[in-house]
């Protein structure tokens, strides 16, 4: 049972339509954490954000008992440590598949979150090219789902989401959004049939319908940065 | 005992000049792993490189039974993980220690690796601004430090790992360019990690060669100017 004294206080701090905070809150709520969330502001960032994460000043922020951790993937992975003996594990036990699972949560923001931000911003030969890199970056992903269907999982290397679903999942409905907004297709459904289905599983979990951010204001925030980027290039 | 039998081999794929490549050398040899090293021309990558590695096509790879780790440090925490019960541990137990290295490990990542590949590319007053903020992060890097022999205390850790296989690099940059980025004055900790890191056994054995990267670094440059 969650004990909720000043002893085992979890606080979450961040702004409900960032991807990197959904990453967090589908992990406190698989592991069936009580935490108190923080709603911030990304325009007028409060004094406890800028002072719990002075060097990179963003979402998300967990607070454990006073404690702050920083940066999304190294907060679930605390969260996986800190509560391992709660069901489920989110990264595997065994080296290697840990190793694998990292592999393509690195990938997903090392890769395929700077191309899609191309597609964003970018206009002409220059969006044209974040667009190939975003379906070239994509088929890898939809390769790496048909591995693991083919050894039996409906996940990134489990039968149930882990760490690599959560990274790739916490920012689908930004995905959706962007591609609305730039009226690009990045996902697929003919090339890359395991993504297609993998996302269909994953919005249908009950657990992340609870959590996904609202696509009406996801889809407000990235119309209002294309609008904002397109008109800074049509201002030089 | 190091088990060297079919089912216990270890490959590197890397090259020597590589930080990425000295990174996983350190990591094996502080842990006392035999390996193969397979030092790769990554102007002519071989097969087993393309098919070890088809999603970045780059080095290091580690082969181990078989089954191949990419990325330097995801390759750093699996031979942690994997030879868990082997001394000196590189990472520590409590997972809020383990997420701060982590975070550290990140940032020398992201920021900081942005910050001198920008003095390495930039010139004039682009280069100038990329050295201020390389300087500033390394400010943060004497902060976390705080007075301890290496990041991960009393022995060498993750992210000692980290910036560790940089430290050819950037003190070589700093000989080309003339710029000052580790000042002596102003990160004193940090100096001394620098000279301490530099001797550690395990370690400066596999640091890549100061004259290959000066040159490199020097080639580099003349082409840009």
């Amino acid at each position: 049972m969650e004990a909720c004294t000043e002893e085992e206080q979890v606080k979450l701090l961040g702004w409900l339509r960032s991807p990197f905070v959904t990453r967090v809150r589908i992990a406190l709520a698989l592991k069936g954490i009580q935490y108190q969330f923080i709603e911030d502001d990304a325009e007028n960032k409060s004094q406890l954000l800028l002072q719990s994460n002075p060097v990179h000043k963003k979402v998300p922020v967990l607070i454990h008992n006073g404690k702050i951790v920083c940066e999304s993937m190294i907060i679930v992975q605390y969260i996986d440590e800190t509560w391992d003996t709660k069901a489920p594990n989110l990264l595997p036990k065994d080296p290697y598949d840990r190793a694998i699972a990292r592999f393509w949560a690195a990938f997903v923001d090392d890769k395929l979150r700077p191309s899609i931000g191309g597609v964003l911003m970018g206009q002409g030969e220059k969006q044209q090219k974040a667009v190939e890199e975003s379906l070239a970056n994509l088929s890898l992903l939809d390769d790496a789902l048909r591995a693991s269907s083919c050894s039996g999982n409906a996940y990134f290397g489990g039968v149930e989401i882990g760490f690599a679903d959560i990274a790739l999942g916490g920012g689908l409905v930004s995905l959706k959004a962007i591609q609305k907004v730039t009226k690009t297709v990045l996902v697929d459904p003919q090339k890359m049939p395991h993504l297609c289905a993998w996302i269909d599983r994953f919005f249908e979990i009950d657990l992340v319908k609870g959590i996904l951010p609202d696509p009406v204001k996801v889809l407000e925030r990235i119309s209002y940065l294309r609008a904002k980027f397109t008109s800074a290039m049509a201002g030089n | 005992m190091e088990g060297c039998g079919e089912e216990e081999q270890v490959k590197l794929l890397g090259a020597a000049k590589s930080p990425f490549t000295a990174r996983v050398r350190m990591a094996l040899a502080l842990k006392g792993i035999h390996y193969e090293f397979i030092e790769e021309d990554i102007h002519n990558k071989s097969e087993l490189l393309l098919k070890s590695n088809p999603v970045h096509k780059k080095i290091p790879v580690l082969i181990h039974s078989g089954k191949y780790v990419c990325e330097s440090m995801i390759i750093v925490q699996y031979i942690e993980e994997a030879w868990g019960n082997k001394a000196p541990n590189l990472m520590p137990k409590d997972p809020y220690d383990r997420a701060i290295a982590r975070f550290w490990v990140a940032f020398i990542e992201d920021k900081f690796a942005q910050s001198v590949l920008g003095v390495f590319n930039g010139q004039g007053e682009q280069q100038q601004k990329a050295a201020e903020e390389s300087v500033a992060n390394f400010l943060l890097l004497e902060e976390a430090l705080s007075g301890k022999a290496y990041f991960g205390g009393d022995e060498i850790g993750l992210v000692d790992i980290s910036l560790g296989g940089l430290l050819v690099f950037i003190k070589m940059l700093e000989k080309v360019t003339n710029l000052v980025l580790i000042d002596a004055e102003r990160m004193p900790v940090l100096s001394a990690w620098v000279d301490r890191f530099s001797e550690a056994d395990g370690v400066k054995d596999v640091l890549p060669d100061r004259a290959k990267i000066f040159e490199f670094i020097s080639g580099w440059r003349a082409k840009l100017t």
